[in-house]
């Protein structure tokens, strides 16, 4: 048979069309299809391969520690936890394909994934669609409403509010800006800018490297020639571990002229070597060193899981307090009734211990109340605490639109 | 005047990591007419062999790169060995099937080593910086000039002043009139590849402590080194000299006035254009045709 065009199309069309009339037919039925035979399937969707493998490797891992802790502690009232884990190779599209599966195939409830925007962009379409539920542990640019995602990450006031005054007061008014080029970093600064402005303090430069990028010599001239007080860092992946190695060999002082980031985590630190770290500030709501019965058990647990050598850091620990907000959610429902909308109502307001302290579920905006820290990294590979806020901070997705508003009911325009 | 010559140290700098990796892959495309698809993995082992011996032989990164080069090389020679002899005839395979091998590579390494960001450590002796005529620069990025330099003059040598080199320029022009002089033309594409690999496994263990080591950094360094080649000239080691250096110094300039995203782009846009009305590249090497 030869393969025409038309043909193709007709047969592309038909499968499309099996595809999207599938989940309705089902879930027609009832309901009990969401937690058949005392199972409750989850989706994991963390990149095993690929750029991000890096980081999502330990997303993973965070992510099946808690779903082991919870089915061995007796499941959510007596059922099982089943994760169905699928690796989207860092591909935005792959991401897009692999969610539709768990969510269409194989009927996950929920899933769990994404590190980078560009990937939870590109499944926001599908769990809308589809109205899943998509949990979120990385810590974002903020500017998001929507109803299918629960955020537990931190957006840019919790990770900003305390630490540029702290930075201002410490180190002095002179910021240079350094980011990836792309849509985090941009919005990062976009708020960092604000925040400046109204404490009076100066941006003497803001630039953005590709992604990847690791040749930093014309950056750190530019540090040489125009000495600012505190370079603000949102350049992320395999060129964080290139700026500092290149930084520490250039001779620069972090303690004349600091990097301050808001993506160095233990993780990071660990690819870099603590002496190239060593000096730098990270603000974070979680950091491994942080004291609390809470933390000492996930670190344990972590690392008898998955090896002494590995880290815990602020991503990974969100993924696994989000796991336990979705146990706590889901053992408020009925069994017949456990479905993503009745989840998503049920997370609303919930709260919990977490390894960084208590945690709630804002009802409004489905983002997570967080407790900001600012710690400085040691050459051992761990961080030191230096400033713990003393309440929960509100997250604020639309801090740097003051004219909208993330509600219950979606976004809303404030009249100004 | 000060930051201008700071800047022209900086590009210097750039020039001299682009042809530390771009001299494996311009001998081997130059000589045998391999495009090796393969050389970013190259550099990505002799990272890894660096961080390997440090971690599981306490063997520092200098005293290793004999070893690395060797190593690397034995790798490259087993590879033209067993699998690009047979393709020579067929040079559009010859890219695929060096692609996959770094594939290939790429999934090895993760599965043996992890998916973890490594990271070689700096020599102590060279972790500071120094300073020439009141600009401080890193040593070791003065390290890796001179490294970069002294294997352009060995492998120039090689090619110009030895044997080999005489029967390597031989087989490049005319393969079968070399072996009818009783060149052994198959042992010397061997040789050339290995010798390609090694210099790649050494460029990789050198850059290793100023940037990442993971499975996936090879891919970033196969395009700048490609950049450079065919920039400079296929068959012309002077060229993929000068045409590193002008790369580097392009870049950092572009870099320090503007940024690294628009530097990267009118880079490659300048290429572009040049291949445009100069296809052979800057410098051609003079064969008779």
């Amino acid at each position: 048979m030869k393969l025409t065009r038309r043909r193709f199309l007709q047969a592309s069309a038909a499968g499309g069309a099996f595809l999207i009339g599938t989940p309705h037919i089902w879930s027609k039925n009832s309901d009990l299809a969401w937690a058949a035979g005392g199972d409750i399937k989850v989706g994991v969707l963390f990149s095993l391969t690929g750029t991000t493998a890096i980081i999502e490797e330990s997303l993973n891992k965070a992510t099946i520690l808690a779903i082991e802790e919870i089915n061995a502690a007796g499941g959510i009232n007596g059922m099982k936890i089943v994760p169905v884990i699928e690796d989207p190779a860092s591909d935005p599209a792959t991401f897009a394909e692999k969610a539709r599966k768990l969510v269409a195939g194989d009927k996950c409830v929920s899933v769990f994934g994404s590190y980078t925007s560009a990937s939870r962009k590109a499944v926001l379409p599908v769990v809308e669609k589809q109205n899943n539920l998509y949990w979120y542990p990385t810590l974002y640019e903020g500017r998001e409403c929507s109803k299918n995602v629960v955020y537990t990450g931190a957006v840019p006031n919790q990770q900003q509010d305390e630490f540029i005054p702290w930075l201002i007061k410490n180190f002095g008014k002179k910021f240079s800006m350094i980011g990836s080029n792309y849509i985090y970093p941009k919005e990062e600064n976009n708020y960092c800018r604000k925040l400046l402005a109204k404490y009076g303090a100066e941006v003497v430069n803001e630039e953005y490297v590709p992604l990847g990028h690791s040749e930093f010599s014309s950056v750190i001239n530019k540090f040489r020639q125009q000495q600012p007080n505190v370079i603000f860092s949102t350049v992320v992946g395999d060129s964080v571990v290139a700026l500092h190695r290149q930084y520490k060999a250039a001779g620069l002082d972090p303690a004349k002229m600091p990097m301050a980031s808001l993506t160095t985590s233990e993780n990071e630190i660990a690819a870099m070597g603590g002496e190239a770290a060593a000096g730098h500030f990270t603000s974070a709501p979680y950091f491994e060193v942080y004291k609390s019965p809470e933390n000492e058990k996930f670190v344990a647990a972590y690392k008898k899981r998955w090896g002494a050598d590995k880290v815990t850091h602020f991503v990974s620990e969100a993924c696994y307090f989000q796991t336990y907000m979705f146990k706590q959610a889901v053992e408020k429902i009925g069994k017949g009734d456990i479905t993503p909308n009745t989840i998503r109502e049920a997370v609303k307001g919930v709260e919990m211990i977490a390894p960084q302290g208590k945690v709630r579920l804002d009802r409004e905006n489905l983002h997570t109340w967080l407790w900001p820290k600012i710690a400085q990294a040691k050459s051992n590979g761990q961080f030191e605490i230096i400033v713990q806020a003393n309440d929960w901070l509100k997250p604020d997705p639309y801090a740097a639109y003051p004219t909208q508003v993330c509600t219950e009911k979606g976004l809303v325009e404030k009249k100004s | 005047m000060h930051s201008v010559f700071e800047q022209v140290l900086t590009g210097l700098s750039i020039g001299s990591i682009l042809l530390l990796v771009a001299l494996g892959l311009s001998i081997i495309y130059g000589t045998i007419g391999v495009i090796n698809l393969a050389h970013g993995e190259f550099i990505m082992l002799g990272a890894y062999a660096a961080w390997a011996l440090k971690t599981f032989a306490g063997l520092s990164l200098l005293p290793g790169l004999v070893l690395i080069f060797l190593g690397v090389g034995l790798f490259g020679w087993l590879v033209e060995r067993i699998m690009l002899r047979r393709l020579y005839q067929r040079p559009l395979d010859t890219i695929l099937a060096t692609w996959g091998i770094g594939v290939v590579l790429q999934q090895v390494v993760r599965l043996i080593a992890g998916g973890d960001l490594r990271y070689v450590e700096l020599p102590p002796s060279m972790a500071g910086s120094v300073s020439i005529l009141g600009v401080e620069i890193a040593a070791y990025r003065i390290f890796i000039f001179v490294i970069a330099a002294l294997l352009f003059l060995i492998t120039w040598s090689i090619m110009n002043r030895t044997t080999f080199g005489l029967k390597l320029r031989a087989v490049v022009q005319d393969h079968n009139v070399a072996s009818c002089f009783g060149i052994n033309a198959d042992q010397i594409h061997s040789l050339t590849f290995a010798y390609g690999a090694g210099l790649a496994g050494l460029a990789g263990a050198i850059v290793s402590p100023l940037k990442s080591v993971s499975p996936e950094m090879g891919t970033g360094y196969v395009v700048d080194a490609f950049m450079v080649v065919v920039l400079g000239g296929v068959q012309s080691l002077v060229g993929t000299v000068i045409s590193a250096f002008a790369l580097g110094e392009v870049t950092g300039m572009i870099a320090f006035l503007q940024n690294d995203t628009i530097a990267k782009a009118i880079v490659l846009i300048l290429i572009i254009s040049v291949i445009r009305f100069r296809p052979q590249g800057l410098f051609v090497a003079k064969v008779r045709a």
